[in-house]
């Protein structure tokens, strides 16, 4: 690894200045990935603001039968639009934050192998959202289609289909190249002795992380395209009348959309497995099963996706195959759980906020890999598709599971990033608040779903209504506590308590042992001697 | 540490209160499957309460032990963390011992799977076409057919829009139903004009995605008379919400005598249409 080179007196205009640059300017131009990482966690907690604004209208409109306050067509835009919005441009920013910023530091590298190519994978995320929120403003608004976007639907949408697509693009080329970025990282710039079976097992979570979007994102791109093109060029890919088939969308969709959710959950995972053994002063049980564990999940990911499509009318073996592919999938996952209980099992355990969030996480994503195992069960799952049941499922398995875990992971990692404490009061106020409110939302919905309640509805029967009206308070409850959750942020990093230079005295990967709190702006520009 | 007299109390008050509040709910509330109508509802209706049972053991099991770290493994308590990291046979156990459960679990699914499968040796088929967004049904074969019916939504729309009071089969209710008798099997043929919607009735346990272009099917045989209700299940547009099913499982005599007069309905019909049309010739 040769020392990095100063840039003094380069041509940059800032003779004898050694640092960023300052303004605008700065976070335009800035390669470096902590920089990067903030403006990725920055973008996502906009988006994930916009996105539940829109939940809030969903869950107004859902709060009595009758329509009251938007009309179908509207409703159905505001759903699909959350859903894009909250997959692609909340929860999956975040994660690749989360990577930005610890990646580098844990593996003792001075920065990303491609830095300039992070500086485009981020800046290409607020074009992206903005064309999005733009389709509201084209003629016939934004496309009503879900976030699934099942085609011939979307051939039947206005200009705002376009948009989304064009978007979807954006997306994708963000997150291509962001893994391509992770994975050549982790695979080359460790320091020496940092074997691959010796890394925190986030950078294990990323690493195979990267390799599903690799995988998984073209495959998207090609889907919306031959949307495109079915739009607007002639083709036929999703119409019979041409020699198509619509359920040809749905297999090259979910041939995406399966590796997706474990595109969000890996990191999510992986956050988890450093906040418990930090928290539980002991290390994480079982570390190889871990990585094996993880990898499995992965493989197995690529080879289920027919389970969204049960309903679709697929030959009997094929449902079986799919039944049983994905029912193994609990295995694996099983592991993980039982190996994070380990941890906390005999450790000397505290619940600041981040071990809060972590076992809440543990508690509820638990709860929806359960009502996940009963979907993927054919036979039971011809009853709840399309139901509150799958509504319910992957909002455990997202909110509770993914966004707790990057909530674990702001609140573990805020010290290191900003060299101040935030208020330990407030943020366990978060934490309850939100784990009261987000079970008011969603554990009810699954009563809705087996009730039969279908979802992306504006309205719905009477024997529907109380569910609904409890879901509907705990949504308005869940929205205004993440806004304390802005509030405690912007505290700690502008009038948070100075941190110490170790805050988290069980915390033991390289940017807790081997750097100063906050981090500097370059850190291990020379490697450090791992014994 | 011994919690006070009145701590004891206080929690005693809050679970009965829990118990009745909830026992009053589940008989107000819908929280379960519909009351099965045939076999095969009543099939996954117990596999899933298999299952549901199967699961709350295990979750039960398993949070029991975190939470009890949780109160005993607490550094406030003192607890000095033990060092162990890895543990083969035990890990072994709880990847094997999943996996044995797992099996336990798929074997009934799969024979449920295989007999929702089962179309063959109908009595009666019908084509449930999806529009948007109303159903057409057309019985193709066996007593009744011949017969075609559009089925649309017939809540009027000041009710939806609040200037009426709802009545009690709300968005749940149709000009013309699809009429069956009872005991008789059943199958249905889904297809489309326009784009993807599914037909399901939940006490029947039946969804079937209807595809434009394409014929796929499914079967119900009902094994008691009643009124059936159900919703489209796939998003197809703005009134996604708003075109339901409805299935009048009727006795044997009752839906031939629906038969006879379904077939007088149509034939004078189409006399009036073939007058209209001699009319406009002229």
């Amino acid at each position: 690894m040769s020392a990095v080179i100063d840039s003094h007196g380069h041509a940059h205009g800032h003779a004898g200045h050694h640092g960023p640059y300052s303004g605008i300017m700065r976070w335009i131009t800035t390669t470096n990935h902590k920089d990067i990482g903030t403006m990725y966690l920055w973008f996502s907690f906009t988006m994930f603001l916009v996105g539940g604004a829109m939940a809030m209208v969903i869950r107004a409109e859902l709060f009595e039968p009758g329509l009251q306050i938007v009309d179908p067509d509207f409703f159905n835009q505001m759903t699909t639009m959350h859903g894009l919005i909250m997959v692609f441009g909340a929860i999956m920013p975040a994660f690749v934050g989360f990577a930005n910023w610890l990646i580098p530091m844990q593996i003792g590298a001075p920065d990303m192998a491609f830095a300039r190519l992070n500086n485009w994978s981020f800046w290409l995320l607020p074009f992206a959202g903005s064309l999005l929120i733009i389709s509201f403003f084209v003629p016939g608004g934004a496309p009503g289609v879900g976030w699934t976007m099942y085609a011939p639907l979307t051939v039947q949408m206005g200009m705002g289909m376009d948009l989304t697509i064009f978007a979807v693009h954006l997306l994708g080329m963000s997150s291509i190249m962001g893994s391509i970025n992770i994975v050549t990282t982790i695979l080359n710039m460790r320091a020496p002795g940092m074997t691959l079976m010796r890394m925190p097992l986030f950078c294990w979570t990323w690493l195979i992380t990267g390799y599903l979007l690799i995988a998984a994102m073209p495959v998207l791109a090609g889907a919306v395209t031959m949307t495109l093109t079915d739009r607007h060029f002639g083709t036929t890919f999703f119409n019979a009348a041409g020699g198509g088939d619509p359920v040809l969308y749905q297999h090259i969709f979910w041939f995406f959309g399966h590796p997706e959710v474990y595109i969000i959950a890996l990191p999510a995972f992986g956050v988890i497995s450093q906040v418990i053994p930090a928290f539980s002063r002991k290390p994480l049980f079982g570390y190889a099963s871990m990585v094996y564990a993880t990898s499995a999940i992965a493989i197995l990911s690529f080879m289920v996706w027919a389970h969204h499509m049960y309903t679709v009318g697929m030959p009997v073996t094929a449902q079986l195959f799919f039944m049983y592919a994905t029912t193994l999938i609990a295995v694996p996952t099983g592991v993980k759980v039982f190996n994070w209980v380990a941890t906390m099992w005999k450790g000397s355990l505290s619940f600041e906020t981040p071990m809060l969030f972590a076992i809440g996480f543990l508690f509820l994503f638990t709860m929806g890999g359960f009502s996940g195992l009963v979907l993927s069960l054919a036979a039971v799952d011809i009853q709840l598709q399309d139901t509150y049941y799958v509504v319910a499922h992957f909002h455990y398995v997202m909110v509770a599971g993914a966004l707790f875990s990057a909530f674990a992971g702001i609140y573990f990692w805020l010290p290191k990033w900003t060299g101040r404490m935030y208020n330990e009061t407030l943020g366990k106020w978060h934490f309850w608040l939100s784990m009261i409110f987000f079970n008011m939302i969603f554990f009810v919905q699954h009563f809705l779903g087996l009730a039969g309640m279908p979802r992306r509805i504006p309205d719905y029967p009477l024997m529907f209504e109380t569910w609904n009206k409890i879901s509907s308070i705990g949504a308005f409850g869940f929205g205004l506590t993440q806004i304390l959750f802005l509030y405690i942020v912007v505290k700690c990093i502008t009038s948070g308590e100075k941190a110490p230079q170790k805050p988290w005295d069980g915390a033991d990967s390289l940017e807790w042992t081997h750097l100063p709190t906050p981090a500097p702006y370059h850190s291990f520009e020379t490697p450090p001697v791992l014994k | 540490m011994m919690p006070s007299k009145s701590k004891y109390r206080a929690a005693r008050w809050a679970a009965a209160a829990l118990l009745a509040a909830f026992s009053g709910l589940a008989q107000a509330l819908e929280w379960n499957l519909q009351p099965p109508a045939t076999p095969i509802a009543a099939d996954v209706q117990g596999l899933h309460e298999y299952v549901m049972i199967l699961v709350i053991v295990i979750f039960v099991g398993v949070f029991s032990v975190m939470f009890w770290s949780v109160y005993a493994h607490r550094k406030s308590k003192g607890h000095q963390a033990a060092q162990f990291h890895e543990n083969t046979m035990v890990e072994m156990l709880w990847t094997v011992i999943p996996l044995i459960i797992l099996i336990f679990i798929a074997w009934p699914a799969t024979r449920t799977v295989i007999a929702q499968k089962d179309t063959s040796n109908a009595d009666i088929t019908v084509k449930a076409t999806g529009m948007q967004w109303k159903w057409g049904y057309d019985y193709v074969k066996g007593e009744g057919e011949g017969i075609r019916l559009v089925s649309e939504l017939s809540t009027p729309n000041e009710q939806i829009e609040g200037h009426a009071t709802k009545d009690a089969h709300y968005l749940l209710e149709v000009d013309h139903p699809l009429v069956v008798p009872v005991g008789k099997k059943v199958r249905i043929l889904t297809t489309a004009v326009d784009v993807v919607h599914s037909w399901w009735v939940p006490a029947f346990a039946v969804k079937q995605d209807a595809i434009p272009g394409f014929i796929r099917d499914t079967w119900f045989k009902a094994t008691e008379t009643g009124t059936f209700r159900g919703q489209c299940a796939e998003l197809c547009g703005k009134n996604h919400g708003f075109m339901p099913i409805v299935v009048k499982v009727v006795p044997q005599q009752e839906y031939t005598a629906w038969v006879e007069q379904q077939k007088k309905r149509q034939a004078s019909a189409d006399a009036a249409v073939q007058t209209a049309e001699a009319n406009a010739s002229k």
